[in-house]
């Protein structure tokens, strides 16, 4: 197992967002990770990357748990998250963003060059400030500085959001090379038909907990939809626990 | 004429101010953090070069590359074992105190250490020698060399941030310190790497000012108030705009000066003041976040 | 969900038992001090006018820095404003010299009023150095004016007209009042709703903002408060040395030991700047002979509180215990159904 995450719980100050959730994803795995606002889907990649001030349970990567073990360090060992809303640095330049996301320097075969044929509509932009971009080169551009990195592990939050469906499949459609490049993908994903037509597995999550999980192709959509709304035979409105 | 020949001097006295200045508008754009130790750290500095050059009598400016890379490291273990500790939780109180109190305790520690009597580092000839523009006008050549000291300074700071792979660093780190640890920056190392740098050049900028002028342990906090009047008038975010900042301020006061000579740091004063009134972004600012 | 229960019936409650106690002590010690001129030396009198007008200024700067979120290191300059305005209303004017306290106090919240229009566009450390600049411009410009003395000064002569006795016992009083007027002053402040908008800025300025909040007068009102504050502790302060130097009476030191008593005490808490107030003295007290030893002691000792302790000495004992002598949080508490209101 490339990531294992055991029984983990993480807060916002007084707020619990994540309750006991577990998950696995082995190496050269597509896993999709989804779930309704408010689920707790970033906040899982959030604990897996280090972000989460307050969390408690296991994350281990290839073996070794990463308790203690900074954001910035993690990227060292090869976890790379392209963050909800993209972040894309203001003050630096499209060429720049890809430089630095490089700064801590991994083995691999991604570089900027080979970045931007895999993103073509950013190869003549390079000297623009990065956030003069249009919602989806900016997306593309968050992608391309994770690349940078080598990762062996990319978290992608809801690279989907706000783009309009041409541009989501644009995007989507270089997945395919960044696995074959060697990186183990988790995506989060608000649209459950792209999840499941891109990942090997999925887990959805409802108020903290998985609800769900299996390969894509063995979930039905009652389902999914059951778990995704909470819905269980019996009851009426949200069940909350 | 005399008023081009106050210009000049003031502009020269400006090149001085500018690089106070730098190391402050570093740190604050960097981190937010206004670093209310900075002059009295200038003063430590020439205090260090004083040290030196009472033990081995060489030209104060020799003690430059030995100072300079000292204060850096004495920049860089500050941000990392004390500042960087206040910087955490966005609180505005904590990096405000605790430099203050640094100030404190600099100022008085210079105090016991040397006494409160004026010192000064002896530069020998070059400090009163000038060239005679015309003759009413002489630039001395110590103020000139400071002004290009200044103008280097800056310009090479400039580089760092727009060229290199630290300077990268900074305005990643700054614009957004969390996307910044997803792409494996340090803050803690950024930070330091920031404060080191500035110590260095507020370092230059003391021994410049011992060798220039006098100095004692309590002048520390006017240089403090020149530099951040030279920032704020030449506009917060732009290190061009600390130079233009600078240069303004000297110009001020050289000429409140001659008015009498009681008005010349009030001038500058008033200038800031008009600037804080009239136009709060500075002469070259951009639009800053509280 | 089965029928509807009825809401329970809240009251709001403020004061506790350890409130209450500290309320009767408070009164008992204001009576016994009140008393000094009666029981205390001269010097003893002396000592105490120096505590009540610190008292005061900490107090002052407690409201701008713990509740206002304004840091400034330049309340020095109602300091020296309240000692200039003393000068030129007794002496220059022939005021009373009491009312010229209060004149003077008057100046400061004056004066104040397009201070804080400047000052306040500037934010944080900024806005720091900036009150720190305003305080220095004041003092040049006092300093340049040879009608007040210029650099080297000038002694209250108007204070020559009163018996020196009757004049100490009044000073006394004075002080007492101000620094007892200064703490109360922030207590009522902060129980109105002036002070919940206080404590919303201080925790979350753009929440409260957003909330309806006026942040900028809520703050400009309290810079205004401060001045007049610390322009009338400077007053009393003066009135008592008598010998007014710009360079003493705009000295940066005053807010320095501002900060050290508040920060040592509690920023942020009423009770903070009386406990820090009697830390100082103390430590003036013993370590007045060791010369500058006791600056540095005092600024690492500000550090340190800063970074480990940061609710000061009065916030380790009240986290503790719970008390609060000046209790300013409200508490909900259910009234039992034949409870009236």
């Amino acid at each position: 197992m490339l990531l294992q995450v055991d029984g983990v719980a993480s807060f916002y100050g007084e707020f619990q967002a994540l309750f006991d959730v577990s998950l696995e994803v082995a190496e050269g795995e597509t896993v999709a990770v989804i779930g309704a606002n408010g689920a707790g889907k970033s906040t899982l990649l959030r604990t897996v990357v280090g972000l989460m001030a307050r969390t408690t349970g296991t994350v281990a990567f290839d073996g070794r748990p990463l308790e203690g073990v900074p954001t910035h360090r993690r990227l060292g060992l090869g976890i790379a998250m392209v963050p909800e809303g993209r972040r894309i640095f203001p003050s630096l330049t499209v060429e720049e963003n890809l430089l630095v996301g490089a700064h801590r320097h991994r083995p691999g075969g991604w570089d900027a060059g080979r970045i931007l044929e895999l993103f073509p509509a950013l190869a003549d932009k390079r000297r623009r400030p990065g956030t003069r971009l249009s919602g989806g080169e900016q997306q593309m551009l968050a992608i391309g500085r994770a690349l940078m990195a080598n990762p062996r592990l990319l978290l992608l939050d809801e690279v989907s959001l706000g783009l309009a469906p041409i541009v989501v499949r644009r995007i989507y459609q270089a997945l395919p090379e960044v696995v074959a490049g060697g990186a183990t993908v988790v995506l989060v994903e608000q649209d459950i038909g792209r999840a499941l037509r891109t990942a090997d597995r999925v887990y959805c999550l409802l108020e903290g907990r998985v609800a769900l999980q299996g390969p894509s192709g063995g979930l039905t959509r009652q389902q999914i939809t059951d778990a995704y709304f909470g819905m269980r035979a019996g009851t009426g409105g949200g069940g909350r626990a | 004429m005399t008023w081009l020949n106050d210009v000049v001097q003031g502009l020269l006295l400006g090149g001085l101010y500018a690089l106070f200045a730098t190391g402050l508008s570093l740190m604050f754009g960097v981190m937010r953090l206004v670093n209310l130790a900075h002059g009295d750290l200038s003063i430590v500095a020439a205090f260090l070069a004083l040290a030196i050059v009472d033990t081995v009598p060489v030209n104060p400016l020799w003690t430059v590359p030995l100072v300079v890379p000292l204060m850096f490291g004495v920049g860089y273990l500050l941000q990392r074992g004390l500042l960087n500790y206040t910087l955490r939780g966005g609180d505005p109180l904590p990096p405000v105190l605790v430099t203050f109190g640094l100030s404190i305790i600099l100022q008085n520690l210079l105090l016991e250490v040397f006494s409160a009597d004026s010192q000064g580092l002896d530069a020998g000839r070059i400090e009163d020698a000038s060239i005679r523009v015309s003759d009413r006008l002489a630039v001395g050549w110590f103020p000139l060399l400071t002004l290009l000291v200044g103008i280097a300074v800056l310009a090479g700071l400039q580089l760092l941030i727009g060229r290199t792979r630290l300077g990268r660093a900074f305005r990643a780190t700054a614009d957004d310190p969390e996307a910044a640890s997803l792409v494996g920056l340090d803050h803690r190392h950024v930070y330091a790497m920031a404060t080191g740098i500035a110590l260095a050049t507020v370092a230059i900028a003391g021994i410049f000012l011992g060798i220039r002028t006098t100095f004692a342990p309590s002048v520390g906090p006017t240089r403090l108030i020149f530099a951040f009047e030279a920032v704020v008038i030449g506009g917060l975010g732009s290190l061009w705009g600390t130079l233009l900042g600078g240069l303004v301020l000297g110009v001020a006061q050289t000429l409140g000066a001659q008015l009498s000579p009681g008005w010349g740091v009030l001038a500058g004063h008033l200038v800031f003041l008009a600037v804080l009134a009239f136009r709060p972004t500075g002469l070259l600012g951009k639009a800053v976040p509280a | 969900m089965s029928g509807a229960v009825a809401a329970p019936a809240l009251r709001v409650q403020r004061a506790t038992l350890a409130s209450r106690v500290g309320l009767v002590v408070g009164v008992v010690a204001v009576a016994v001090l009140a008393a000094g001129p009666l029981w205390a030396r001269d010097s003893a009198l002396r000592t105490l006018v120096g505590f009540f007008t610190l008292l005061a200024l900490a107090a002052m700067w407690n409201l701008l820095a713990g509740y206002a979120g304004l840091v400034s290191i330049g309340q020095q300059a109602y300091v020296g404003l309240g000692a200039y305005g003393l000068l030129y209303f007794a002496d220059t004017l022939g005021l009373n010299l009491f009312v010229s306290v209060l004149v003077a106090g008057l100046v400061g919240a004056l004066v104040a009023v397009p201070t804080a229009a400047l000052a306040f566009r500037l934010r944080g450390g900024y806005f720091a150095i900036g009150t720190w600049v305003i305080a220095e411009v004041y003092r040049l410009v006092v300093s340049n004016v040879s009608q007040l003395g210029g650099g080297s000064g000038l002694t209250l002569r108007a204070a020559s007209a009163y018996d020196r006795t009757a004049r100490l016992f009044a000073t006394y009083e004075l002080a007492l009042a101000v620094g007892v007027g200064a703490v109360v002053l922030g207590y009522l402040l902060l129980r109105r709703r002036l002070g919940l908008a206080l404590t919303a800025i201080r925790d979350q300025e753009a929440a409260a903002q957003r909330l309806g909040v006026d942040v900028f007068r809520t703050k400009f009102l309290v810079y205004v408060v401060a001045a007049f504050g610390c322009s009338l502790a400077g007053a009393v302060v003066y009135l008592n040395l008598l010998r007014v130097q710009p360079e003493a009476a705009f000295s940066v030191n005053w807010t320095a030991f501002m900060i050290f008593i508040v920060v040592i005490g509690g920023v942020g808490t009423i009770e903070g700047p009386i406990i820090g107030t009697i830390v100082f003295f103390v430590l003036q007290e013993t370590l007045s002979g060791h010369g500058a030893w006791y600056l540095v002691l005092l600024g690492a000792v500000a550090v340190l509180v800063t970074l480990l302790a940061r609710r000061g000495l009065w916030g380790l004992v009240a986290g503790r215990t719970g008390w609060s002598l000046f209790p300013v949080q409200r508490r909900l508490q259910e009234l039992h159904p034949t409870e009236g209101r």
